[in-house]
């Protein structure tokens, strides 16, 4: 190496970390340091008034030190394992829904003359700007006890000698706003496959005898799949985590991993607790997302 | 594939799908009844309700100066972090900055809870707010600046390097001109994300300080009148506005290449 390019190679470290510390001096502390703590924390007994009792106290009787009791009740009671797996199909449901109603839509904006495609996604993500709480609260209304959506399901079921039924809080008003909120997630990813495939590979089917089902099914659907595993790993993730829709727009019997964890920091501040479910849902997500990036990774070679 | 009548008919139900709980929220703004079922007529009624709510405007102020200072901080934190992972490939910090963004976003706000009341002894409020929107909006910023950089042709620097200029005077004169308007785009896009923040938030917020998505929160759950309608479609028209500012500056920053 030469002087001056070992100069250089210096000047650019100190650049480097000149630019690049101070905000990764930030997210040490903003992000990666709370994360430790929180594993740290669910080992912990709870406090008496929230928070974390003592690693010491000179009173024998009061909870202190470490333990695995944590994770040894979410495994013991069947309760939390429930609430997992509710929220995993709540998740899948979403994420199923949105994929079958983004697809039509990514596939025309993909179809169309490249001067109206920016408008067409526009339009899928200015909805998407107004604030999430009114999205949520949209459907309030929507789904309220005198909405007009409502009188006619009711008055429908009455046709037929049925009960009415309530749709506000209820399974059905949580898995629609989660697609609601959720949906422009996959429309945008499955665009962004869609829009780069070659339409002489069509051309060839066809002259290949394909019929319109199977040119879709045996080349533009699986050419899509690295698309829809990335906009399916955009909604499943966040839907995992979601407390807030089930929260406004849920029955008490509607709770998800989100209310749950929400539950112990804020109503029975059991924040050990707390931060074991945080953990399991960390895992989840992890292992949600390993698996998004290795099917997209793998079906990207064809693409 | 064709644009077939059938593709057209589900793709506009599902931008219906998309419009319809929008467009009754703001007709329902300006309906003569507090119930948000029939329409009786047409009022101003809930926008002057909304001028009187003292609790509303002093939310409102909180968001305000939250976002405002959240993003100032962000932005050049975020430009910092972009300039750093597209020219000296810092892939540890585009980790670093991705991650509190790619997770759910429950996790953060309770770690972040956690953080502050365990380990700092701080008590919540607007500190712990700022702290919180800055930690997720960087990301954003960094990913905007990012790809502005990356548009722009290396070949610009090393002239400048030719010419005798140092790295600061390349940074002053060269670089930071170039991806301005990707700094202002994400500044922007900071700004938003904060205003709109309602889950972190609620965790970092402590008791007696209210924003205004946890002023909408608490409205929704308590009772809810068509004041919330009111102050939906001011919101709608603010973000609007941001979204028509920002395209402006991103177009520029990420469509056209200098």
């Amino acid at each position: 190496m030469t002087d001056s390019g070992h100069k250089h190679t210096r000047a650019a470290r100190l650049a480097k970390y000149l630019m690049g510390g101070p905000p990764l001096l930030f997210l040490l502390l903003l992000f990666a340091v709370p994360s430790v703590i929180m594993v740290l924390a669910s080992f912990r007994y709870p406090g008496e008034f929230g928070g974390l009792a003592p690693l010491t106290a000179a009173d024998p009787n009061t909870l202190q030190g470490v333990t695995l009791e944590t994770y040894q009740f979410f495994f013991s009671d069947l309760i939390y394992i429930k609430v997992f797996i509710k929220s995993f199909f709540m998740a899948l449901a979403t994420t199923l829904i949105c994929l079958i109603m983004a697809y039509p839509l990514a596939l025309l904006i993909a179809l169309s003359p490249k001067k109206n495609r920016n408008l067409m996604v526009l339009m899928v993500i200015l909805p998407f700007a107004s604030n999430f709480l009114i999205r949520v609260y949209a459907w309030m209304i929507i789904l309220g006890p005198q909405s007009v959506l409502s009188q006619l399901v009711n008055n429908f079921l009455h046709l037929f000698g049925n009960a009415p039924v309530h749709l506000l809080f209820s399974p059905f008003a949580v898995l629609i706003a989660m697609v609601y909120v959720h949906l422009p997630f996959m429309v945008l990813p499955l665009y962004s496959n869609l829009e780069k495939h070659d339409p002489s590979l069509l051309d060839a089917a066809q002259d290949l005898g394909a019929n319109g089902w199977q040119r879709f099914w045996r080349v533009t659907f699986p050419l899509s799949l690295p698309g829809i595993f990335s906009g399916s790993a955009l909604v499943f993730i966040p839907v995992l985590g979601m407390f807030a829709i089930p929260d406004i727009l849920g029955g008490t019997g509607d709770m998800l991993i989100g209310n749950l964890i929400k539950e112990q920091f804020i109503g029975t501040r059991d924040w050990p607790f707390g931060s074991t479910l945080s953990i399991m849902l960390t895992i989840a997500v992890l292992l949600i997302a390993w698996l998004a990036a290795k099917l997209g990774g793998h079906r990207g070679h064809y693409a | 594939m064709h644009r077939g009548p059938r593709l057209w008919a589900a793709a506009l139900a599902v931008y219906a799908f998309l419009y319809v709980p929008i467009a009754i929220i703001i007709a329902y703004s300006f309906n003569d009844s507090r119930l948000n079922a029939e329409w009786v007529g047409f009022t101003w009624h809930w926008y002057k309700v909304l001028l009187h709510d003292h609790d509303m405007l002093v939310a409102a102020g909180n968001s305000l100066f939250i976002a405002l200072v959240s993003s100032l901080v962000a932005t050049v934190l975020g430009t910092m972090a972009g300039i750093a992972i597209q020219r000296y490939n810092f892939t540890l910090l585009n980790f670093m900055v991705l991650m509190p963004v790619a997770m759910p976003e429950i996790l953060l706000g309770v770690s972040l809870l956690l953080f502050f009341i365990q380990v700092l002894n701080l008590t919540l409020g607007m500190l712990s707010i700022v702290l919180a929107h800055i930690t997720f909006s960087i990301g954003f910023v960094a990913v905007i600046v990012r790809a502005r950089l990356a548009g722009l042709d290396e070949s610009i620097f090393e002239a400048a390097r030719d010419l005798g200029a140092s790295p600061w005077e390349t940074f002053r004169y060269v670089t930071f001109p170039l991806i301005l308007p990707g700094v202002i785009a994400g500044g922007l896009m900071a700004f938003t994300l904060s205003i709109d923040d309602f889950v972190i938030t609620f965790f970092t917020a402590g008791v007696g300080l209210s924003t205004l998505p946890l002023h909408i929160y608490s409205m929704i759950k308590i009772a809810v009148t068509p004041e919330v309608n009111a102050i939906s479609t001011l919101l709608i028209l603010l973000t609007l506005t941001m979204i028509a500012l920002a395209s402006k500056f991103t177009s520029n920053a990420l469509l056209k290449k200098p």
